[in-house]
């Protein structure tokens, strides 16, 4: 069961959600590692990714999504947010903690949830809590 | 004929120095509908008489990366040469089905969102080629967006100077403290675009970032 800002909406059906290790994917190539991470969001499921990718392929994600947008059937993009494991959402919680996880990528303590836009509506995010809201 | 090649040599080398110190590429880069044309224009049209690009409250109205070259801003007497360079807002979705809502019909809002996933993707090539970026923020809205924070989070990789600006504070809803929480390593400065206001602080802003290229 669902609730949406404190009402029942009912069951949602078609989608599940994947966690996945971040050692499932940390001997692959960027571009590898991005095919994989859609290929989840394609299927219709959110995954939760332990860690986070590196700066530069935060960005070659949304790249590979744009050029998906329309060539993959009700494929409309996805909605992406990494919190990091110190309290700190993001870039800055992690600047803290050393600029070598940013660039090296992992940063375990992190989390990495990631959606696809037909099932997911919006991250709705601040400094001290997550909201995951669907579509109906 | 050896003095003449040897002059033309430093002649190129050292005209190129100079040609890339104060011609400075200026990006204006951030989430769509949050006033990176109408930011860019205000500036523009204050020191050229031209605006770079046309605005408009549907989003993913720039879609293509739009320059307007030799733009000399002049600021307490000083003078710097910049390029800019308007992006089209980045996002991680684009339904065509959002722009019916603006009365536009079908076919367009299925041209205007395939050209909208283009723009995004030349957008974010275009991220290496800054001197210096402006991310421009809709200061209505939530500013802990992802998009956010991963073009900040490139550009700092990239060792580019950057700025924040909270665009359309001279709305009732406008929160730029919340942007500065969400920013605290950056400048923030609060502007509005469609009015002018704080625009002195913005260029103050520009020139001492310049000085970090």
């Amino acid at each position: 069961m669902v609730k949406k800002r404190g009402k029942k909406i009912g069951h949602i059906k078609g989608f599940s959600i994947q966690f996945m290790p971040y050692s499932e994917i940390a001997r692959l190539e960027s571009s590898e590692r991005i095919k994989k991470i859609l290929e989840i969001i394609f299927g219709g499921d959110i995954l939760i990714l332990q860690g986070r990718l590196k700066a530069d392929e935060e960005t070659r994600l949304i790249e590979d999504t744009m050029a998906m947008v329309g060539h993959v059937k009700n494929f409309k993009g996805i909605e992406l947010a990494v919190i990091s494991g110190n309290g700190h959402s993001g870039f800055f919680g992690n600047m803290k903690m050393g600029f070598a996880n940013i660039l090296t990528g992992g940063d375990l303590g992190a989390v990495t949830i990631i959606g696809p836009a037909t099932i997911v509506k919006e991250i709705k995010r601040n400094p001290k809590k997550i909201e995951l809201m669907l579509n109906k | 004929m050896v003095i003449k090649v040897v002059k033309n040599f430093f002649k190129r080398i050292f005209s190129n120095m100079f040609r890339d110190k104060r011609d400075i590429k200026l990006g204006f880069y951030g989430p769509p509908n949050a006033g990176k044309t109408s930011l860019a224009n205000r500036i523009c049209k204050d020191f050229t008489g031209e605006e770079i690009g046309t605005v408009s409250k549907i989003p993913h109205e720039t879609r293509k990366v739009q320059f307007k070259e030799k733009v000399e801003i002049d600021y307490k007497g000083k003078k710097l040469l910049f390029k800019m360079i308007d992006t089209p807002g980045i996002a991680t979705k684009i339904d065509y089905e959002d722009f019916l809502k603006f009365k536009v019909n079908k076919k367009d809002a299925k041209k205007r969102a395939k050209e909208a996933t283009q723009g995004v993707i030349e957008s974010i090539r275009w991220l290496d080629d800054m001197d210096i970026v402006v991310i421009v923020l809709d200061a209505t809205e939530n500013p802990y967006n992802q998009v956010n924070i991963t073009i900040i989070g490139n550009l700092a990789a990239r060792n580019i100077p950057v700025l924040v600006v909270g665009n359309k504070v001279d709305k009732r809803k406008a929160d730029i403290k919340k942007i500065e929480a969400a920013f605290p390593e950056y400048d923030v400065i609060g502007i509005s675009a469609k009015y002018g206001k704080n625009l002195e602080e913005f260029y103050e802003s520009i020139f001492k970032l310049s000085k970090k290229i």
